[in-house]
């Protein structure tokens, strides 16, 4: 009978690069900034590492295919070494695999990294992704991008609960102003500059209706986790460690952009997961009991919705609850109080891991000055893919009680 | 009896404006003074003769069973494959069953009226029951030249059979001669024109008359017998000379006021126009030029009355948009203008999927499951429908003649487009089932959640540097 990953793993180490237009570092610089941030903080050798899994999303145009890239760059021990990649969740996968190999009892210490360099493409934007789908795909998809397809979500979400797109917006620029101020206090954040409701109302066109400043920037970084059994830990004398409560991914079968069942209002996947993480947790009243929530904001519309995804908010009402700064740094749950993707930007292959060591640090009372009083437990969400066809991860890390 | 039983007829939605060619580029070409009234239409960038073929193929399937169809003849000189039948693709679009004879037929235009002609034959011998024809033609043209004015695209569509005909083929004429107003080299992009007044003179003005007049020798019959002459030439005063010489008062418009000459297609969009107001009883004349003439007559049966009349060139004209000169420019690649580097990857065409998926990508078939008779698209084993899920129990759907409703849409200005912004959006068929689509012919202002949509075959993408071209069904709002 399955048990569920609750606080079998214990989180004994974490890195981050800065993040952003790391015109000065490649991809092996940027995995090893991270790793050895993460090994100080562990206070183990390296050799103590007995597995690796290395998430990169983009792999031809920064480290290759296969875990060799990573396997090299870090000078691991000739361990076992496996990279994953799954869209926007591939940095939650690596951690994933790490925990659950943990948890399997096959290692001791175990290392996942996630790593994207993205900014070696010439233009702006995500890369172009029209072979990501396949090649029949390529022979009739629309020529989507991730803009597009989330955009579209703030069209559904109108539609279905009868708003104006002038009061979307306005929430989707509340969203926007919260985590830019959030990210102005945030040394290891690309967007470091607070900005104004009327400078992102009045930003250009990107997609309609999202325009530039709806949008999370696009960033080069690697964040990384150093993960072991409680046990472990507690032989190594670690007190007050973070444990893993929850770890869940949810993968859309197709239904949403064949089947005429989905409202096109929300992100079905998140919902699954959600319920799922929640219940492997043992959370009933996720408004009451998280303490804070860093969630997939590659555009404003997405965090928005997520937040009624993830039964924070209720169905229609998550506008409300933004306008209201439920989820400011100073509200109830503070949502990407780091800055999020808004200000971090999205190497695809870092941001789950990025997440979670936001989370890390504030239950280790580490976040300086945006530090928020006392939290407990707080839940990371990915969102790989669009709105209609997407891998979601759910994570959910607190202190080990 | 044998003759026309349907017919239909598409002009792309754009027309370019003469005049504003005039004002803009006249001091280049005073030439263009000549030719600054009315417009002309431009197919979008998504069309070409393939595509514009299946658009009035479509409206003439309204009044015929594409399983009935036989053969398909498709008339073009602007095809977009050398070798690779057109007329395959055509009737892939258009879901003929996989014995239809499929004909390319090009080279003059004239050969809309030979695809007639050789239709009408197959017909006669038995060899095919109904054969459709094609003709759609998308000609470049240079940037401030005379034919970029006179030129016009569009497409036609006949089916020639036994039963149900509303226009009974009363005889046929060909005439040929190896004159030379113009001419396209194999590779060259541009027609190549001789001398104006030569192409009048001894051309338009001469052939045209002298077919006509051994036609009614031919058949010992007068050309005023004749309630509609329908000959393209697309100099006004010489098609007006013509009329003079032939002594006919029933000279039909050659349509170069709104539409242009639209080459092999023109004889025959000329006749789909004619026969959208035609009354039984009347003798149309209908005259190929091109190395000669080719020429097919026929009267207008009772049947039209009850005929239920397509969209056809009519209706068709009538729906239009402008086209700004630098749009139009842009959308013939007769400007170099600048591409994003998000544009350069360009993979080629798998022919192995492309062959393999062919029902789907050009017939936009998709399945419905024996099962749960859930309609789903793109066709895959296992039915969508979570209560169903059966594996391997499917039928074809097709998806092609279905209407829809936009249920998510956007406009996309990251996206690498020809049109900024690329507008696509998730739509919701009637009957079921829904897909992800581009929209076309339309703009992010007229979309929006809930829009009715119909299908129409375009091009998904173009593969310059291999000289392919992929295409698709996309979604297009119901203007009407």
């Amino acid at each position: 009978m399955a048990t569920g990953i609750k606080d079998k793993v214990a989180i004994i180490g974490m890195g981050c690069t800065k993040f952003g237009e790391r015109w000065d570092a490649d991809a092996n610089a940027l995995m090893v900034e991270a790793y050895n941030e993460a090994i100080a903080d562990a206070g183990i050798e390296p050799g103590e590492i007995q597995a690796a899994w290395v998430a990169t999303c983009f792999d031809e145009i920064n480290v290759g295919k296969s875990a060799l890239a990573a396997s090299i760059a870090l000078r691991l021990p000739n361990i076992a070494v496996t990279r994953v990649e799954n869209f926007c969740a591939s940095g939650t996968e690596a951690f994933r695999g790490a925990v659950y190999a943990v948890a399997s009892g096959a290692y001791d210490i175990v290392l996942a990294i996630g790593c994207e360099k993205l900014k070696d493409i010439g233009y702006g934007g995500l890369p172009e992704f029209s072979q990501a789908l396949g090649i029949l795909n390529g022979l009739w998809f629309p020529n989507v991008t991730a803009p597009g397809c989330f955009a579209m979500l703030a069209g559904g979400y109108a539609a279905k609960y009868g708003l104006k797109m002038e009061d979307v917006k306005r929430a989707m620029a509340h969203i926007s102003v919260k985590s830019h101020a959030n990210g102005a206090l945030n040394p290891k954040a690309h967007l470091q500059r607070p900005v104004t409701e009327e400078q992102v109302l009045q930003s250009p066109m990107i997609a309609y209706p999202l325009g530039l400043f709806d949008c999370c920037g696009v960033s080069d970084g690697a964040a990384c986790a150093i993960v072991c059994s409680v046990d472990v830990a507690k032989a190594m004398k670690k007190k007050d460690f973070v444990t893993v409560k929850a770890l869940q991914i949810s993968v859309s079968n197709g239904e949403e952009m064949a089947f005429s069942n989905w409202d096109g209002a929300h992100v079905v996947n998140t919902e699954k997961a959600a319920i799922r993480a929640y219940a492997e947790a043992g959370i009933k009243n996720p408004r009451e009991e998280l303490s804070l929530l860093e969630v997939h904001d590659c555009f404003s519309i997405t965090e928005l919705v997520t937040m009624e995804d993830l039964h924070i908010s209720e169905r229609g009402k998550a506008i409300d609850d933004v306008m209201d700064g439920f989820f400011d740094s100073t509200g109830k749950i503070p949502c990407q109080i780091d800055g999020g993707l808004k200000c971090f930007g999205h190497p695809i292959g870092a941001s789950g891991l990025r997440m979670v060591y936001e989370i890390y640090l504030q239950l280790h009372g580490r976040a300086d000055k945006r530090q928020l009083k006392n939290p407990d437990i707080g839940l990371t969400q990915n969102l790989g893919g669009f709105p209609m066809m997407n891998v979601i991860s759910v994570a959910i890390v607190g202190r080990y009680t | 009896m044998i003759g026309i039983v349907s017919y239909g007829g598409y002009i792309p939605l754009r027309r370019l404006s003469r005049m504003q060619v005039v004002q803009q580029m006249a001091w280049y070409n005073s030439l263009l003074y000549s030719l600054m009234t009315g417009e002309r239409s431009v197919a979008n960038w998504d069309e070409d003769a393939i595509t514009m073929a299946v658009a009035a193929a479509v409206d003439a399937l309204q009044n015929v069973e594409q399983k009935s169809i036989d053969a398909v003849y498709a008339a073009s000189t602007s095809f977009p494959f050398d070798d690779r039948q057109n007329a395959a693709v055509i009737a892939e679009a258009l879901n003929c069953r996989n014995n239809v004879r499929t004909v390319d037929m090009a080279g003059s235009l004239k050969a809309g009226v030979s695809a007639v002609v050789a239709a009408l034959d197959a017909v006669e011998s038995d060899s095919a029951n109904k054969v459709m024809v094609t003709a759609g033609e998308r000609r470049f043209t240079r940037a401030a030249s005379t034919l970029e004015l006179m030129y016009g695209d569009g497409a036609a569509a006949l089916v020639v059979g036994r039963e149900n005909v509303i226009a009974e083929c009363i005889g046929s004429y060909s005439y040929h001669e190896d004159f030379v107003d113009h001419y396209r080299g194999a590779d060259k992009r541009f027609d190549y024109q001789w001398e104006e007044r030569f192409i009048r003179d001894e051309g338009f003005g001469r052939i045209i008359p002298t077919a006509i007049k051994l036609f009614c020798d031919n058949y010992h019959t007068d050309i005023n017998e004749f309630a509609c002459v329908i000959y393209p030439c697309p100099f006004a005063r010489e098609h007006a000379g013509i009329a003079k010489k032939i002594k006919s008062a029933h000279v039909y418009t050659n349509l170069h006021d709104g539409v242009g000459d639209t080459g092999v297609a023109h004889p025959l969009v000329m006749l789909c126009h004619a026969l959208d107001s035609a009354k039984p009883g009347d003798k149309i004349l209908v005259v190929g030029f091109g190395q000669g003439c080719e020429i097919v007559a026929f009267k207008v049966t009772d049947a039209i009355e009850s005929f239920k009349r397509p969209r056809g060139i009519t209706r068709s004209i009538a729906n239009k948009k402008d086209i700004p000169y630098p749009k139009y420019l842009k959308f013939r690649e007769l400007i170099n203008a600048d591409t994003s580097i998000r544009a350069e990857a360009v993979p080629n065409t798998s022919l192995t999927a492309l062959w393999r998926h062919r029902k789907m990508l050009n017939g936009f078939v998709g399945y419905k499951c024996k099962a749960c008779g859930t309609p789903q698209f793109p066709p895959y084993p296992i039915c969508v429908n979570p209560a169903c899920n059966k594996s391997g129990a499917m039928d074809d759907y097709v998806f092609s003649d279905k209407m829809g409703t936009v249920l998510m849409y956007t406009g996309d200005m990251l996206a690498a487009s020809v049109e900024p912004p690329a507008l696509y959006g998730l739509v919701e068929f009637d009957g079921g089932g829904r897909t992800l689509l581009d929209f076309t012919d339309c703009e992010l202002e007229k979309l929006n959640v809930g829009t009715k949509v119909a299908m129409s075959f375009r091009i998904h993408r173009q593969d310059s540097m291999r000289g392919f071209t992929g295409y698709f069904w996309k979604a297009v709002p119901i203007m009407e």
